[in-house]
Order: structure tokens, then sequence, then C-alpha cells
């Protein structure tokens, strides 16, 4: 072995160690310098497309990637500042109006309240608009917005609306017919809620939507069961004149078979006036709840 | 101590051959030699012999399989001993984007010389090689009878004691040859070890002090000149013409060799008498007898006629 | 001198003389010309554009230099058989890369400067006065230097024992995937597999990290880079240059000349 390899060796493990220190110490002092406005030097969507010189498609997979990182790292970092999430979806979309993923994960994260989406119903009516205008004969961009109308914007009458236009395009499943009715005749109830949010659950292949969603369906079911057990209070008032201290309590009356937990598996609280809470350790309380309410 | 200019003790040289590089050449078989200081020596040989490779080995361009050698008594490893060792390169090429005397210039820093000094040397040995003229000539369009004048300008522009040249000839004409040997001449007178591999043998002859005969990687011989061709006198040639009209003898028709008008014979010295006298009866006009000896390069071709029918470059079976 | 330098100041002659230096430099100024015609499109963050378009461009220039000359650095003094003359003096093989790898980055760094002076002018024409927050300026373009620098040592050391366009692609590949390994170890975190966060947690810190150098944006918006950081991205430089030069002084003593 030449003496400059036996030299090298050593050396270069020594120095991969001080690397390592170093890093460390960079990536201190970069996240603790202020959160730096990010720039998309392009925001012009119709530009792009024009400098991509038919590379159309492999720029629009390179920024639903970066799109995903972009979310991801918001998540990672629980930064609540969302606002280049649009513009990217945007650029995507602009580039290939049929990935029809992108649109998806809009409708969610555009339209989710902050730290989980950038809170913006509005600009996720927009997106997927732009989509229906490029996918007209597509049925699962007017479940989207019916959705986005429904649930976050809380207009029942775009939303039936929606889904009405939505159940005349052909392959259109027909619970979209059947949801047309029902929000126009009931506007929110828990159980189109439900229903929509097991159907997005069961639409899309991507992780970040999926577990969105499934937190959704557990909030949902624990204010179901929640306004369910207000019930049972009442009838245990009627017969104790007072409100149950525990969920227990609802068991040895033999009101319930069981002692109620929510989807996590956390008992219900009792409140002295009646109502009925979330347990303060249970997962499912982080999330902002909003319960559907009547038209 | 040693007092060698150069030795090398078993120096050997494997390359990894074929396509799955299992198999390996030996290009250097176990070379043991040793240049006397102030020697000029030369090593000759075919192609592919193993001259090139012992040279590079020498200025640590490559590595040795195993062996070792050394220069001025230091190791070929240590690379401070290049301070007094000069090197041309075969087929020299140099970066074609400087003049002849930016590349002295160059190469002269190496030496710790101070700016004045430098010009004065480049300046020197450029006019030692006849480049005078065309010393700020950008070197991409030197021709390769100037490279290889520029190539021994600046193996020698540090006056080092031991000067290894890789053909130098090569690519000269009649001239420029003569001025390379004027300089190894003079190298020599200098005191200082010439070391140099040539195909063309007069050249050897002339030079050498003494000669080493490389083939298929392993050294045939060494020795002066003289020694290695037999002194013996191989017969002798006589040269003569036939005026016109008149008829060769049939009994040396034969073996009469013809060009132009001229005609030679040659005969064992026994015979020489005798065909004088038939030669003179057929009015033939003698015009001259010389003693035929045997050269190196009867000697060389003999190695070589040898080898070939022994088999090329020695295989060495892969490990 | 040393000969380290003997070396360095030939190949930045070589560069200098070889005429594709001065076509990139034109192709820069020209960037930058067009960056003040952009700004007067868009008012009010003419200074921006027209920083992020300069040191963007000064950025790309540099790599490609650094790319597309590094990889012949060793390999065409090979190939060219130039290097037994030079390697016949008493110069040691580590002082032969040292001194290539000083001169093309002599080479980047006085390109580099020009086109600063060049994007100084530029923001000048447009903002007629130059803030003191302009000096974060030059701390971003002495980031894109260290980036500049790593990659010609990379390319360096490639162009040890692979050919030009095998070397390009190494360097590019290195180049890129030490630009996102941030990216990778974040995506590597929030994934399923303890396997695959190890093993991008790895990635993250044995490939040199050029996320780290991005000062573009603070630049922009006239941000002031903390001289801890200035310092950190010296010192992790430094050290990765080493490990690279050690390596390439490692590959290039052991090989056998054509």
């Amino acid at each position: 072995m030449r003496p400059e390899v036996r030299v090298a060796v050593p050396a270069i493990a020594a120095l991969f160690l001080l690397l390592f220190t170093l890093q460390v110490r960079i990536d201190a002092i970069t996240r603790n310098l202020p959160l730096q406005k990010e720039e998309l030097l392009l925001r012009s969507a119709r530009m792009l497309k024009k400098m991509s010189l038919g590379y159309d498609a492999l720029l629009a997979d390179l920024y639903w990637t970066r799109t995903v990182q972009y979310y991801g790292l918001k998540r990672l970092n629980d930064d609540p500042n969302f606002e280049l999430l649009s513009p990217l979806l945007d650029l995507t979309t602009e580039l290939d109006p049929q990935l029809v993923v992108a649109y998806k994960f809009g409708t969610v994260f555009l339209s989710e309240h902050p730290p989980a989406g950038a809170g913006r119903p509005d600009l996720a009516v927009q997106l997927t608009r732009r989509g229906i205008a490029a996918n007209p004969e597509e049925w699962r961009f007017w479940a989207d917005l019916g959705f986005v109308y429904y649930w976050y914007e809380k207009d029942y009458a775009n939303a039936a609306d929606a889904y009405l236009q939505g159940s005349r395009q052909p392959l259109a499943p027909i619970w979209m017919k059947a949801m047309a009715a029902s929000i126009s005749a009931q506007g929110g109830s828990y159980r189109t809620s439900y229903f929509l949010w097991s159907e997005i659950y069961q639409s899309t292949q991507d992780a970040e939507i999926r577990k969105n969603a499934l937190k959704h369906l557990q909030t949902l079911r624990a204010e179901e069961d929640a306004q369910h057990l207000v019930e049972i209070g009442k009838q245990f008032f009627a017969r104790f004149h007072r409100y149950p201290a525990f969920s227990r309590d609802l068991v040895s009356a033999g009101l319930l078979p069981a002692v109620p937990v929510d989807p996590a598996g956390y008992p219900y609280v009792f409140t002295p006036d009646g109502s009925v809470r979330l347990n303060p350790s249970s997962p499912i309380t982080s999330e902002k709840i909003s319960p559907p309410s009547k038209p | 101590m040693s007092t060698w200019a150069i030795e090398t003790e078993g120096l050997t040289k494997d390359y990894a051959a074929g396509f799955w590089r299992k198999k390996r050449r030996r290009a250097l078989d176990a070379l043991t030699i040793q240049v006397q200081s102030g020697e000029v020596f030369g090593f000759l040989g075919p192609n592919g012999a193993g001259k090139t490779t012992t040279l590079k080995l020498l200025l640590g361009l490559i590595y040795p399989t195993s062996g070792a050698a050394r220069i001025l008594g230091r190791s070929i490893s240590d690379v401070a001993m290049h301070r007094s060792v000069g090197y041309l390169p075969e087929q020299p090429y140099f970066y074609d984007y400087l003049t002849a005397r930016e590349l002295l210039d160059y190469f002269a820093r190496f030496f710790g010389y101070t700016a004045a000094e430098r010009r004065e040397r480049v300046g020197r040995f450029l006019g030692m090689v006849g480049l005078e003229a065309a010393g700020d000539v950008q070197l991409r369009k030197f021709s390769k009878g100037m490279l290889q004048r520029v190539g021994m300008a600046q193996a020698i522009l540090h006056d080092p004691e031991v000067v290894i040249l890789d053909e130098p000839m090569s690519g000269l004409d009649p001239l420029g040859r003569r001025e390379v040997r004027d300089i190894i001449l003079d190298l020599k007178r200098q005191g200082r070890t010439i070391l140099f591999s040539t195909h063309i043998l007069s050249d050897a002859e002339m030079l050498c002090d003494r000669v080493g005969v490389l083939v298929g990687g392993k050294l045939q011989g060494v020795g002066a000149p003289e020694e290695l061709v037999s002194i013996a006198v191989q017969g002798m040639e006589v040269l003569f013409d036939m005026p016109a009209g008149r008829a060769l003898p049939p009994a040396l028709g034969a073996a009469a060799v013809q060009t132009g008008s001229r005609l030679r014979l040659h005969v064992p010295e026994a015979e020489l008498y005798a065909t004088l006298e038939l030669l003179r009866g057929s009015q033939a006009r003698i015009i001259s007898v010389t003693q035929v000896k045997a050269t190196l390069e009867d000697f060389f071709f003999r190695l070589v006629g040898n080898q070939k029918t022994a088999g090329h470059a020695v295989e060495v079976p892969g490990k | 001198m040393t000969r380290v330098a003997i070396v360095a100041l030939n190949t930045f002659r070589e560069a200098v003389r070889d005429r594709v230096l001065y076509n990139l430099i034109f192709f820069a100024l020209l960037m930058i010309s067009a960056a003040v015609l952009v700004g007067e499109i868009s008012i009010g963050i003419e200074r921006l554009v027209i920083v992020n378009l300069g040191l963007t461009a000064i950025s790309v220039t540099g790599l490609v230099m650094a790319v597309f000359i590094g990889v012949s650095l060793v390999y065409k003094e090979m190939d060219k058989r130039t290097l037994y003359a030079l390697l016949s003096k008493p110069v040691r093989r580590w002082e032969f890369l040292a001194g290539k790898f000083a001169g093309l980055l002599l080479t980047l760094a006085v390109n580099t400067a020009l086109m600063t002076l060049g994007l100084i002018a530029a923001l000048l024409y447009v903002t007629h006065t130059l803030a003191p927050a302009d000096a974060n300026l030059l701390v971003a373009v002495y980031f894109i230097l260290l980036q500049l620098a790593l990659v010609t040592g990379l390319a360096l050391l490639f162009s040890c024992f692979s050919t030009p366009m095998l070397s390009t692609l190494f360097t590019l590949g290195i180049y890129l995937a030490g630009l996102f390994s941030a990216d990778l170890r974040a995506s590597g975190m929030s994934g399923n597999s303890r396997a695959l966060e190890l093993m991008t947690r790895a990635l993250y810190y044995v490939l040199p990290n050029f996320s780290n150098y991005n000062a573009i944006h603070a630049a922009g918006h006239g941000r002031a880079i903390p001289f801890t950081l200035v310092w950190a991205n010296t010192a992790y430089t430094v050290s990765y240059l080493l490990v690279i030069l050690l390596a390439a002084s490692a590959v290039f003593s052991s090989r056998d000349l054509k």
C-alpha cells in the first residue's frame, strides 16, 4: 500500500467525524434563522408551460413531487404557513391538467385549517373548477367541488348543485345523485359527512389524504357518539335527577352494555351540565372539530 | 555505499491482460543491471521489449511489481532525487498552449532558479537544440522533430547528473540526429551518466560504452558493443563491374548481387584469390576488396530470431 | 514559490488561454443585462429579481465551468501524456493534484469576482444606491464560491480515474444528491421504514450538503447571514475538500501512468 493511501484512510475517517459535528452545528444555525420567505420565481403557469419545451409531463411530475415535499416539510416543522401550496398546485395542474391526485390534494389541503392545511377553501374551489374546465366529463372533479362546498364552506346549495352536475357525467356513481338530494333536503348530517369522507378515503392512494380522511372519520364518529351519549345522559337524569359523573355510571344503571369509548379507545367524559366531551387524553381532541350544522 | 549511477535489482513489471484482467503479461522480467557514473549506456531491443517500461519505472511514472532500483544511491520512490535526473519521454507531447520558451521556463521553476537564471538557461538551451528562432512559437505548431528538440532541452536544462532518454533520435532528420549525438557526447564529456533506449543500432554502436539488449522483457546480454559481436572476420567482399558485353563466369553468377552496374560477391577468405583469378579472366574491373565483419545488427537479429522461434513476450500464469 | 503554486499558476494560464472562459463571461453579463430589462416590467421588486437572477447565473455558470474543466484536469494530462515530463521533475503527485485544483479554483474565483462586479453594476443601475444590506450579497457570492470549490474537488477526484463523460455524470449526480439530501432525510423520517430512515440520515451526513450554502433567498431580501454560519460553512467546506483531496491523492498515487 502506498504511503498516500496509508495516510488517507484514517485521516478521511477523522474528517468525516468533524464534518458530522459541523453539519449538526450548521443545522442548528439555519433552523434558528428567521423563517425565510420562500420564493417561486416562476409564478406564471402559462409561461412555465411555454418554457417546458414539450417536457410538460416530466416537469409536472417534478412540481408534484416538490408540492408533496413542501407539504410534508411544513407538517414536519409544524409550520402553519402554506403560502406556496396554491401556486405549486396551479403550476402542477397547468403542466398536467389530468393529474387527478394533484386536484384532490388541493381540495383537501388547501381547505383544511392550519396546521393541517392552508385554510383557503376558496382557492380549492378555484383549483377544482379549473380541473373541471380541463376535464369536463370527469365526475370526480365535480365530487371534489361538491365536497369543498359541503364540508369546508358549508355552502349546501352549491354543494348539492355540484353533486347533481357530477351525477350527470358518464360513469358517475349512483350515490352522487343521492348526495345531491340529501344535501338539498337536510344540509349537513353525520351520515352524509361520514359517507363523503369515506369516499375520499377510498378514492385515493395518496398517504397524506388518507391519513387526513381517517382523522376526520374518527372525529365524526366521536361527535356522533357524543351526541348519542347526551341523549342517554338525559335518560339518566330523568331517573336519578343528576347527570352521570363517569361513563361507567351508565353501565351500572343498565343504560349501556359497556363503557363507551371513542374511536381511539378513550372513554368519554361527562360535564356537570350534561354535555359530553371527548377525553382530554384522546388524540382526537387535537383536531379542531367542526360539526355539521342544520340548514 | 553504492557508486553506481543507476542500478536495478530484479526489477519486474507485470500488467493485467485479457478481457477479465486475470492473465498477467510480464513486460519486464527481473532486470538486474548497473550503470556506472559517467558511462553512456544504451538499451537495445525491438518494440515492446521493455525498454520504455524500464525507463518509466526508473522515473516513478509506473510502479514495479517486484524488485528495486536506485538512482545515485537513492530509491526510485524518492521524488526529490529527480532534481539530479533529466528525462526525455518517448514521443514527447507538451502543453500546446505554451510557447517553447514558456514551457522551459515552467519546468525550470521546479528547480528553484531565480528569474534571471531561468531566462539565461532557457535561452542557452533553446540555442543548444537549435530552437532559438522558434522560442516564442506555440508548441501546438511544432513539428515532431521540433518537439523532440524541446524535449531534449527540458531534459537537460537543470544540469542533471543522470540523463535518461527514450528514443532521443526518433523523428529527427540526419542533421538533427547528428546534433543529438553531439549533445550526448558533450554531456558525456561533462561527466554525466546517460542512459538511453534506441532501436537504431548504428547509434548505439557509435555512442555507447555499453549496451544492454532487451528482448521480450528479458535482458539478453550486457557489454561493450565490440564484446557482443564476434570479432572474427566473416569473409571478404569483392566489388567489381563487368565490361559491356561480357558475361559473368558461370561459377560466380548465382552468388553475385547486382546493384546498378556494380556487382558484389561474398567469398570466404580462402577462396579469395581463386575468385579474383576468375574475375580477371572474365575481364571484370575490380573496384575494391574489403573485409566483412559481423555487426551488432547480426548479433541482434540472431538473438531476435531465436526469441521469435521460442515464442513472444513471456506470459506469466495468472495468480 | 511552492511547487503547488507553480502548477496552479500554469493551470490558471491554461484556462485563460482556453477561449471557453471568455464565452461564459459574456453569457453571464448577458444574463445580468436581461435582469435589468425584467426589472422594468415588475415594479417594486427589481432589486429582488436582479439579485436572484444574477446570483443564479453566477452559480450556474460557475458550476458548468467547474464541472467541464474539472473533469479533464487530470484525465487530459494522463491521456495526452504531458504528465510524463512534469512528473519526472522533483514534484510529488499530490502537489500536482493540489496545484491543478488551486489553479481551477483561482480561475473560478476570478470569473466569479468579475461577474459579481457586473451584478453590482446592474444593481446600482436599477436602485441607484447601495443599501448596507447589500453586503449580504457578497456573503452569498462567497457561499457560491465555497460550493464551486467542492464541485471542483469532486470533478478532480473523478478525473483521476475515469473518462470526462463518466466523471461529469458522477460529479453532477453527487451534486444533485447533495442538494436534495435534506429533502431525502425529511422523507425518510416521515416514512414507515426504520431502515430507510437510518439510510437517508446516513446519506445526509456523508454526502456533501449543498443546501447549506443557499443564501440566495436571504440576499434577495437583504437579510443578514449570521457570521457563525459563514464560519461553519467555511470549516465544513475546507474539511470536505481535505477528504476529497486525500482520496484523490490516494487514488492517483497508486496509478501507473498510461
